[in-house]
């Protein structure tokens, strides 16, 4: 039986804990609002170069020389991970689905017979891949300590993904990030990016009217600044939705702590006033006793 | 006046989508006027001003530090690596990244042809915005 000392201590730090979790939850949703705004902002850009790609990847796609980013190495024997995952913890099961989702690829593409390279974002990741498969992790990016992440950021990353590409360090890429579908649910996806998946339509459009544009300069040449530029904002993009589902999660996680530290509240309140009655009594049934002897 | 539908778009943002009377865009073999009913081009962009032009006169000017333009008959759509109004260009920052860029492009002189040409790319780039923050 804890003395009512004691109760008293582990109610106030029970208080503090849930003041912490309501403060991250507020700060967590203010941010999520900022995450969810920046990555609107970023979709019409990537519409619209989906667009542009699907008419000027059908005019090139068939040639020969067509460019890797677009058409691979032509093998498909080292495949090239890249996980995107949270810089920090305290969100739910966010981080550990991408990781487990990971883990759970690489094993299929190991029992298919491919060599498996990871190139990491973020900080969490990381740590839970690097425990699993240390060997595996070829680099790693975080934004630690960054207030907002740009587009440069994802430039970065793209321009690592692309000189790996020139020097034939892999030939498939695909890129696994938590897809933001709404504020509780995020769902780990594998988005292949290397070879480019040329939209379903492109061999209608290639006989429609998209075909008749005039390219200025050549399309090769355009492509050739097109594809990184593509690959860039496809990461630009997993990194925002990662981010505004980090905290969403993150959001969902604090609200359940600081409704799970209402409960404990209540339940060593009871247990605090039911010892306190409990002694009065005894103290009475003492002091009646005590009396009646005499 | 006939009018076409004008989009910039940068990858943070969409900057403008309106319909104007002409745009003038800053495409890699030359300015080029965009009037409605243009022929439909890709065409990929430098460092330079895009002006609008509405009811007569010129009523917005962008700088666009290099990009894509997809025109069709009754659209213009830039994708804009990155979009400024010439009006919040600084004078500063302009010359900073073209003393940056000159730095670069002195150091890849001897890396490979496509390195260099990067390279020369930026610096041109850096060098229109510096001309543009100037006439600002």
């Amino acid at each position: 039986m804890p003395s009512l000392k004691d109760l008293r201590g582990r109610i106030n730090s029970v208080k503090s804990t849930r003041k912490i979790t309501q403060a991250m939850k507020m700060v967590a949703a203010a941010k999520l609002r900022r995450a969810q705004s920046q990555a609107e902002q970023a979709r019409p850009y990537a519409e619209r170069m989906e667009r542009m790609l699907a008419s000027l990847g059908s005019a090139v796609a068939g040639s020969p020389d067509a460019p890797k980013l677009l058409v691979g190495t032509g093998a498909d024997k080292v495949h090239l991970l890249v996980v995107v995952t949270a810089d920090r913890g305290l969100a739910g099961p966010f981080n550990t689905n991408v990781g487990r989702f990971a883990r759970s690829r690489i094993r299929a593409l190991e029992a298919e017979g491919k060599t498996v390279k990871v190139l990491s974002v973020g900080r969490k990741g990381a740590a839970f891949l690097k425990r699993e498969f240390p060997r595996h992790i070829v680099g790693e990016v975080t934004f630690m300590g960054k207030k907002r992440i740009g587009f440069e950021d994802a430039s970065a990353v793209a321009a690592r993904m692309t000189e790996m590409l020139e020097a034939g360090e892999f030939d498939v890429c695909s890129l696994v990030y938590n897809r933001f579908r709404s504020v509780i649910t995020q769902i780990p996806t594998d988005q292949r990016l290397i070879p480019a998946p040329l939209p379903e339509a492109t061999a209608e459009a290639a006989s429609g009217p998209q075909a008749l544009y005039e390219y200025e300069p050549a399309e090769e040449e355009i492509l050739s600044t097109l594809l990184p530029r593509n690959l860039a904002i496809q990461v630009y993009r997993a990194l925002l939705e990662n981010n505004a589902g980090f905290y969403g999660s993150q959001m969902n996680a604090m609200d359940n702590a600081t409704r799970n530290a209402g409960e404990m509240i209540k339940k060593l309140t009871l247990n605090y006033n039911r010892t306190r009655q409990a002694n009065i009594t005894k103290e009475l049934i003492e002091i009646i006793s005590g009396a009646e002897a005499v | 006046m006939a009018t076409f539908q004008l989009e910039l778009v940068s990858p943070e943002k969409l900057l403008l989508s309106r319909p104007v009377e002409m745009a003038v865009i800053p495409a890699l073999e030359g300015e080029m006027g965009v009037l409605p009913g243009h022929s439909p081009m890709i065409v990929m962009l430098r460092g330079g001003v895009i002006q609008v032009t509405e009811g007569g006169q010129v009523t917005d000017r962008l700088f666009v530090g290099g990009g894509f333009a997809e025109i069709t008959p009754e659209r213009c759509t830039v994708l804009a690596d990155e979009a400024t109004p010439v009006a919040e260009l600084s004078r500063a920052a302009a010359g900073a990244r073209v003393t940056e860029a000159e730095a670069a492009y002195a150091e890849a002189t001897s890396a490979p042809p496509e390195k260099r040409d990067a390279a020369m790319q930026r610096l041109l780039s850096a060098r229109a915005m510096l001309q543009a923050a100037e006439a600002a």
